[in-house]
Order: C-alpha cells, then sequence, then structure tokens
C-alpha cells in the first residue's frame, strides 16, 4: 500500500487525557484500573473509567448528540490541538474532501439502557427525551464527528466489535486511494455500559482484577473506555525535512475473518496469522524489520494463547512484544485506535511499554513478552486488533524519517 | 474532475415485504407487475452448523438469503469473497430483549444474546457459514447505510482490484424502540461487485458523488419502501438494472451528499 501519514493523534484514556498524560503514565507504568462502581453495575471486576466525561458539555448545536459515548468523543478531540488540526485540513482540502470513518462496538447503548428503566407504566414507551438516531444509534458518533468538524464528505462507523477502530484505517485508506477525499478523520469511541459489564460476564470473559494479559495466571479482561483519533493524509515530499522526520506513517493493513466461531478465537491464531502477514505484505516488510508488537492481549485464556500462536508462526519467538490493556483495560471497539496512537508514542519517544499488572508472562505462550518498559529506538511497529464474530486487523506504523531515507521519498 | 469508480455487477440478491428474489422482482421494478407488500419470509439457513442455525436471528437469516442468491448468480464461491456488510442498526429484537433484561431485577444476559448484540454478528454467522475468511467490513450510517456500504464495496473493487460482495440488510426493532425507529419489516440486498466484466456480468456501474436530487419511484408502494427502510434506499439502482438500458440514478446518501450511478447493462 501507499503509506499515508498520521498528520495529527490524540488519545483519552482511563490512564490520562491526550497525549502528555498517557505518554507519562505509559513512561511511568501507571495503570488506572480500578474497582467497577459504574453506575448501578454490581460486579465483581475493575473498569478503565475516564475522568470528567459527565462534566463534559456538549458544544453549541450538538445538545441532540449527548450521551455518554458523545461526551467522551468530545472531550477526546478537544486534546492535543486534534480540533484545529482538522479544521486547518479542512480549509486546506475543502469540507467535502474530508471523510470521517469512526469504530465503535456499542455507540450510545447506555442511553437507551437508562431510557428503559423510565418506560411509561402504561404504555411501555420510551421517554420522549431519547434521541435515537443521534445516541443509541451505532453511526452516531461518526455523525457526531462529522457534524462538529461541519464536514460534508463521505462517512461511516465501522462496528466489528474490537477491531473496529483499527479497521477505520483501512477503510480510510481505499477512500483516499480511490480519490474520493484527500484526508480523514478515524478514530474509536467506546464508553461504559451495563450491556458489555453484564455481556462479558455472561461469556465468564472478565476478570475479578485488573487484568493480567500474558500472565501465567490471566482470568479475563478488564473493561475501559476510551477516545482516540487520527488524521490520514497522503505524505507529501516535504517530510524528508528534519522538521518532519519524527512524523508516523502508516505503512501496512492486513485483515482477516477467522470463520470459526462467534466468540471465541481461532485456537491455532489462524486468522490473526493471516493479518499479520497481509500487513506485513502490505507494507514490503519481512518479520525482522518488526522492531516492537502491541498485542491485541486481552487476558482472557483463550485469546491470549490464540494470538500468541499466530505471533509465533508468523514472528518466531523473539520479537519484543506487549499488551497494553494492562494499563488502559479494553476499551473493545476504542482499543484499536488507542493502541495506534500508543505506538506512534512509542516510536516518537524511543520506548517499549512494558505489560502491566503481568508478573510471569506465561511461558506456554513462547514470546518474547516485555515486562518492563524499555527505551529502545524503534522504526516500525505492529498492532494488533482483533473481535468477536472472528475479525482480525494488523496495522503496521513506522517514523517517516526512516521510511524516507530507504526509499528516497514517500513510497 | 469529479471522481467515478467503476465496477461489474455480477449477482444480486433481493429480499423484502412482497419481494422474494431478484428474477421475480424484476418485472415488480420495471412496472410490468404491480407491487404488493406483504410480509417477508426468509428461508432457513441450511448453511449454517446446528448451532449456529439456532442461534441465528432475523438479521443473519435475511443476510444468508440474499447473499447467497448473489453469489450463486455469480458462480462464484464465497470462501475468498472479500465482503462488507452494512446494517442501518444490528439485532433490533436482540437490542430490545437485553436493554429490557438490564432494566429489570434479573440482569444476567445469555452469552449468545450478548455475542448477537455486536453489529457484527451477521458477518461472524456469515463467515463461518461459507468458510471466507478474507476481509470483512460491517459498516452502520443511520438511513445513508447503503450509501455506505455500496462506496465501501467500490473502493474495494477499484483500490485493490478485488471481487467484493455488499451486504445491506435492515431489521425492525419491537416497540417501545420501534416508536423511536420504525422500520417495518425485513428488508436485504446484497450485491457481487468485479473489477473487470465477465461472462457472468450483469451490469456496469459508474458511481460519483453528487449534490442531484434522489430518485424516487412512480409507484406509491415502492416509494414508501425505500424511504422506510434504509438498506431499500439502494432499489432504484436495482430497477435501473432491470429496465436494461442506459441509465443514470441517484441514490440518497448523507444530507445532501448523495450517489450517481451511470448503469449501463452488459
Amino acid at each position: 500500500m501507499k503509506p499515508l501519514l498520521l498528520s495529527h493523534f490524540t488519545a483519552t484514556s482511563c490512564i490520562g487525557h491526550g497525549l502528555e498524560q498517557t505518554l507519562d503514565a505509559l513512561r511511568h507504568g501507571r495503570q488506572a484500573l480500578k474497582p467497577c462502581d459504574f453506575e448501578t453495575v454490581d460486579l465483581p471486576t475493575f473498569i478503565g473509567e475516564v475522568e470528567g466525561v459527565d462534566d463534559v458539555k456538549m458544544a453549541a448545536g450538538m445538545a441532540d448528540y449527548n450521551c455518554r459515548n458523545n461526551r467522551l468523543a468530545q472531550l477526546g478531540l478537544e486534546q492535543d490541538g486534534f480540533a484545529d488540526a482538522v479544521n486547518t485540513a479542512a480549509d486546506k482540502y475543502g469540507r467535502d474532501r474530508i471523510g470521517v470513518f469512526m469504530g465503535t462496538s456499542t455507540s450510545g447503548i447506555l442511553e437507551t439502557e437508562l431510557a428503559f428503566r423510565e418506560r411509561d407504566s402504561l404504555t411501555g414507551a420510551l421517554p420522549v427525551g431519547l434521541i435515537y438516531s443521534k445516541t443509541q444509534n451505532t453511526y452516531s458518533v461518526a455523525d457526531f464527528t462529522r457534524q462538529y468538524f461541519e464536514l460534508s464528505g463521505p462517512a461511516a462507523a465501522v462496528s466489528s466489535a474490537c477491531s473496529s477502530s483499527a479497521k477505520v484505517f483501512s477503510t480510510a485508506r481505499r477512500m483516499i486511494e480511490a480519490g474520493l477525499i484527500d484526508a480523514a478523520v478515524v478514530g474509536g469511541v467506546d464508553t461504559l455500559c451495563l450491556t458489555t459489564l453484564y455481556g462479558f460476564t455472561s461469556l465468564g470473559l472478565l476478570s475479578t482484577q485488573a487484568c493480567r494479559p500474558y500472565d501465567t495466571e490471566r482470568d479475563g479482561i478488564s473493561i475501559g473506555e476510551a477516545a482516540a483519533f487520527a488524521l490520514l493524509e497522503r505524505p507529501s515530499p516535504s517530510l524528508s525535512t528534519n522538521q518532519d522526520a519524527r512524523a508516523v506513517l502508516l505503512l501496512g493493513i492486513g485483515e482477516s475473518s477467522d470463520a470459526y466461531h462467534m466468540s471465541s478465537p481461532h485456537p491455532e491464531g489462524l486468522g490473526a496469522r493471516r493479518a499479520m502477514q497481509q500487513a506485513l505484505q502490505s507494507a514490503g516488510l519481512s518479520p525482522t524489520e518488526i522492531d516492537y508488537i502491541n498485542l491485541h492481549g486481552t487476558a482472557t485464556p483463550s485469546n491470549d494463547a490464540a494470538e500468541a500462536k499466530g505471533v509465533a508462526a508468523v514472528f518466531g519467538h523473539d520479537t519484543p512484544c506487549s499488551s497494553t490493556k494492562g494499563a488502559t483495560g479494553h476499551a473493545l471497539g476504542a482499543a484499536g485506535a488507542v493502541e495506534a496512537v500508543i505506538c506512534a508514542l512509542a516510536l516518537q519517544h524511543g520506548f517499549i511499554p512494558g505489560g502491566l499488572n503481568t508478573r510471569e508472562a506465561d511461558s506456554l505462550l513462547q514470546l518474547n513478552y516485555q515486562l518492563q518498559n524499555r527505551d529502545q529506538a524503534l522504526t516500525r511497529v505492529m498492532s494488533n486488533s482483533f473481535g468477536f464474530g472472528g475479525t482480525n486487523c494488523s496495522l503496521i506504523f513506522g517514523l517517516a524519517q526512516d521510511d524516507l531515507e530507504q526509499s528516497g521519498g514517500p513510497k | 474532475m469529479t471522481t467515478q469508480l467503476t465496477a461489474y455487477i455480477e449477482g444480486i440478491g433481493l429480499l423484502g415485504p412482497g419481494l422474494t428474489d431478484w428474477p421475480s422482482c424484476r418485472a415488480v421494478l420495471t412496472g410490468q407487475q404491480s407491487y404488493q407488500p406483504s410480509k417477508t419470509v426468509i428461508p432457513a439457513p441450511e448453511l449454517l452448523p446446528a448451532a449456529e442455525r439456532r442461534r441465528a436471528s432475523d438479521i443473519v437469516k435475511l443476510t444468508l438469503a440474499t447473499s447467497l442468491e448473489a453469489i450463486a448468480a455469480a458462480g462464484l464461491q464465497a470462501a475468498s469473497l472479500p465482503s462488507v456488510f452494512s446494517f442501518s442498526n444490528g439485532d433490533g429484537l436482540n437490542c430490545h430483549t437485553i436493554c429490557e433484561m438490564l432494566a429489570s431485577d434479573d440482569r444476567q444476559i445469555s452469552p449468545t444474546r450478548f455475542h448477537n448484540s455486536v453489529h457484527n454478528a451477521a458477518a461472524g454467522y456469515w463467515s463461518i457459514a461459507t468458510g471466507a475468511m478474507a476481509t470483512s467490513s460491517v459498516l452502520c450510517a443511520f438511513d445513508a447505510s447503503f450509501g455506505a456500504g455500496l462506496l465501501d464495496a467500490l473502493t474495494q473493487v477499484v483500490v485493490d482490484g478485488s471481487r467484493c460482495i455488499l451486504m445491506a440488510s435492515d431489521t425492525p426493532y419491537p416497540e417501545p424502540m420501534f416508536s423511536n425507529r420504525p422500520i417495518p419489516d425485513n428488508f436485504g440486498i446484497a450485491l457481487v461487485f468485479a473489477p473487470q466484466a465477465s461472462p457472468q456480468t450483469i451490469a456496469q456501474i459508474k458511481v460519483s458523488i453528487t449534490h442531484d436530487e434522489a430518485c424516487k419511484f412512480n409507484d406509491a408502494a415502492l416509494e414508501t419502501l425505500r424511504m422506510a427502510i434504509p438498506a431499500a434506499r439502494g432499489l432504484p439502482l436495482l430497477q435501473a438494472i432491470a429496465q436494461q438500458k442506459n441509465r443514470r440514478v441517484v441514490l440518497d446518501y448523507l444530507d445532501n451528499t448523495r450517489l450517481a450511478i451511470e448503469v449501463s447493462p452488459c
């Protein structure tokens, strides 16, 4: 594929609002998972809740979109000058030439969950204040983002469970390459709700502790929430200037389906393997050229085992890897975008984030799992995102400097 | 210059109220036969393993039915076919039941209910049924879902030079959500696109973004259907194909951003 530039990016999760706090938490190995005290939920599990979501006041004209998911979306969009960057791009390209592709799994379902408690006792009708299209509907967060920036290009929500906000990069890549748009706002937003907390409980997949990816004693996920965004554009020739040498490029994308089971991964990690191989192929890279893998690493026994088999089949046992879900929890449909941003930070700041909460990496999984932070110059990294329904997506990011030095210009 | 995406349609599947399959619907869409709405009948999903068949909901069965019709018409195997799914909402009944349980004293929803609640449930069942391990894109754009799916599928065809199947399906919510989102019945369209013409080609399409007005049906019942169910916003394209003449149709998409399609029979 032709590389794309992540000209701006930002992430807001339980470990911080924006890049500075996120980087600081990663650098200091700080996780932010806590015993679940969300809403009226009574479950013995840990959650990664973003602070201040309910304090967000919706922007002018956006009141109809008010729900936890869109409040978090707005909070996220307003970090790190991201909104300014999108507006600058809109001035440059035209508002009809910027696409919006947002990953989410549960969108604003919490609003409807709560509305069901307020049903009219006689008619069963939902309260009049519930605006389905602007809150619950899966498209809501993409619509919100598009309206927030007054964009008029193509848009969609990508909703394939926990691969959603990795796959938005692929949708945007095709749209840009087809010439329909010049830039895209991509990202993922998912928020805590009762459906996922009770749903993962029903499958026995929630950890009773802060999740411990790849640990011998891993026992499930900790659900988190997050909003992460990137502005994708074609790299310009001026990228070779020193100023932009630390710019991050999207170099490769691989996608596959397990065709195996609705909620269990293929036991040999076959779909995961295909996605990783395809990502390498689309980037024109060999496995040895990847310096770090940000694993999907949810901390369920079967997910980590399947992913490890897939990684080992493609990379062998030496490539440094870790899951950052020990820090952020599993932000589900927003996980891919959050981890894309973590990969970008790791590239720019030259470090491998160690996997938090993991005391003893499972030796049966036979990967070079990093328990501690390590300072190391990185040039290319992979991020894995896999989801229910057997949907897999692997992304490869790299520093522009390295890519340009090798090819004499954007490849 | 306006970007135009070119593709060749090799197979069509259609199921909706009073619409049982593509061959029998052509006469309705060309006006040779009057449209008689009646409740959508979804066939049993024979292709699914027994366990999955029991768990499969209407959106799964509907999507399987339209896609299998389109794939058979194209003479293809699904196993290596990239796919795009576009649903304006997921499984409405399942969502209703979960919200009802979560509002009750017993919040213990079942594992099947939960994994059926993901927007990509039908995509998951579909890949299990067909053995398709290729990429699958699962989208939602509310009322613009058909257009969003069409654009995504065409970018796969044009940029990656591969065949791609689009499946746009919608199912109703029961009350009380029905009042907030009144989709009256099950409706689905499936289309197989190819980058080059082949002996299976039915029509060539060239798609671009426009601000022109969307095409409406003269037939009041068809127009009601087009407006009532997001996936049915694609019906004017099917009408143009059925008419077997060169036509330009405009489909609803987002706000005043619409899709112009030049249709040529092959």
